[in-house]
């Protein structure tokens, strides 16, 4: 699937000529290169590993160093691979911009949402809670009962309960892109995408 | 920030009048019926302005027929064609929601601004005074 790396920078709104105003996520997308090409009958598998994000020489370890060296390149932050990406006429070191996407495009777009600690069960599984009323004192948040008594005597496995929520990757299909500026690599998409500002993310095209 | 600016600069309108909340304005709106556009006039008292740049709105209220009606408008919009003030009012509030609660009279009317008092006013009434000590 053809995409790109970007890093969110933040929502805004859109005007339309026809005067609608629309909520778009504004992202920096790219340029990215080819870092490597995966092949099936050498690595089992079809795939592309694309780079993002320029860092300096001084950062990044000896052999990394060494294979963007090779590839003739600048040294880059984020590495990521992406599957059934269409190959043809592309070799390893090529640069991929915003500009294989165009405005009314639908879009793929993956992320690590915001991390949001120990959360409970209404907040991480969408429960409904107790009664408010009806002489209940501490049943507001709770999640009620969590199994049954003599079968099974135990909880089964991938009960919902309370925990770590957020900071997991999430996907969001069928996003509209609104406008692509070649000349800022800019990308913008209506609605909201996962993670925070400056959040690194992945954009396919459906 | 400032790669947010370079996608919403071009969309920031360069000509509204300056306006503050407590102000009467008239708004011209478009509005597209089938496919004939025409312009309708909203006018009312500035209820309160909120956000910033480009995703800034103001909200108007006004009485019609009897019935209270509040709009909200993003400044930027292209759907607003021309913004003009009325009247300066003169407020002790950021957001007149008590406008809400008044009927009659009271819920439509705002104590104007005062205009500045210009230097050759001043001087003017100084001679005045001036004269009335002489002639005691």
């Amino acid at each position: 699937m053809l995409g790109i790396l970007g890093k969110k920078i933040g929502m805004t709104t859109y005007f339309e000529e026809n005067g609608n105003a629309i909520p778009c996520t504004v992202i920096e997308a790219g340029p990215c290169n080819i870092t490597q090409i995966k092949t099936k009958s050498k690595d089992g598998y079809d795939s592309v590993q694309l780079g993002f994000d320029m860092i300096h020489e001084r950062k990044i370890n000896n052999p990394e160093r060494g294979r963007f060296k090779k590839l003739n390149i600048a040294p880059l932050k984020y590495l990521k691979e992406m599957r059934n990406f269409p190959v043809e006429n592309l070799k390893e070191g090529d640069k991929i911009s915003v500009d294989i996407f165009q405005a009314g495009d639908k879009v793929k777009v993956t992320g690590m949402s915001k991390g949001k600690g120990f959360q409970g069960v209404i907040k991480r599984h969408n429960f409904a809670g107790g009664v408010r009323t009806h002489g209940q004192s501490d049943r507001e948040r709770a999640p009620g009962s969590i199994g049954a008594s003599s079968y099974p005597s135990r909880v089964w496995k991938g009960q919902k309960m309370a925990g770590r929520t957020g900071g997991e990757k999430v996907t969001v299909r069928n996003l509209k892109i609104i406008k692509v500026i070649p000349d800022t690599n800019l990308i913008l998409i209506k609605g909201a995408i996962p993670g925070a500002k400056t959040g690194i993310i992945e954009i396919y095209k459906n | 920030m400032d790669k947010i600016k370079l996608v919403t600069a071009a969309q920031e309108k360069t000509d509204i009048p300056k306006f503050h909340v407590g102000d009467t304005i008239s708004v011209s709106v478009k509005v597209i019926e089938g496919d004939k556009e025409r312009i309708q006039q909203y006018k009312g008292i500035v209820m309160g302005i909120k956000g910033s740049g480009v995703s800034k709105t103001f909200r108007v209220r006004k009485i019609s027929n009897g019935i209270g009606v509040e709009r909200i408008f993003p400044i930027n919009s292209p759907k607003i064609a021309k913004i003009e003030v009325l009247k300066e009012g003169s407020v002790r509030r950021a957001k007149l929601y008590y406008l809400r609660n008044l009927t009659g009279k009271a819920a439509t009317k705002i104590k104007e601004k005062k205009k500045k008092k210009l230097i050759e006013d001043v001087l003017s009434t100084d001679t005045v005074t001036q004269n009335n000590e002489e002639s005691r």
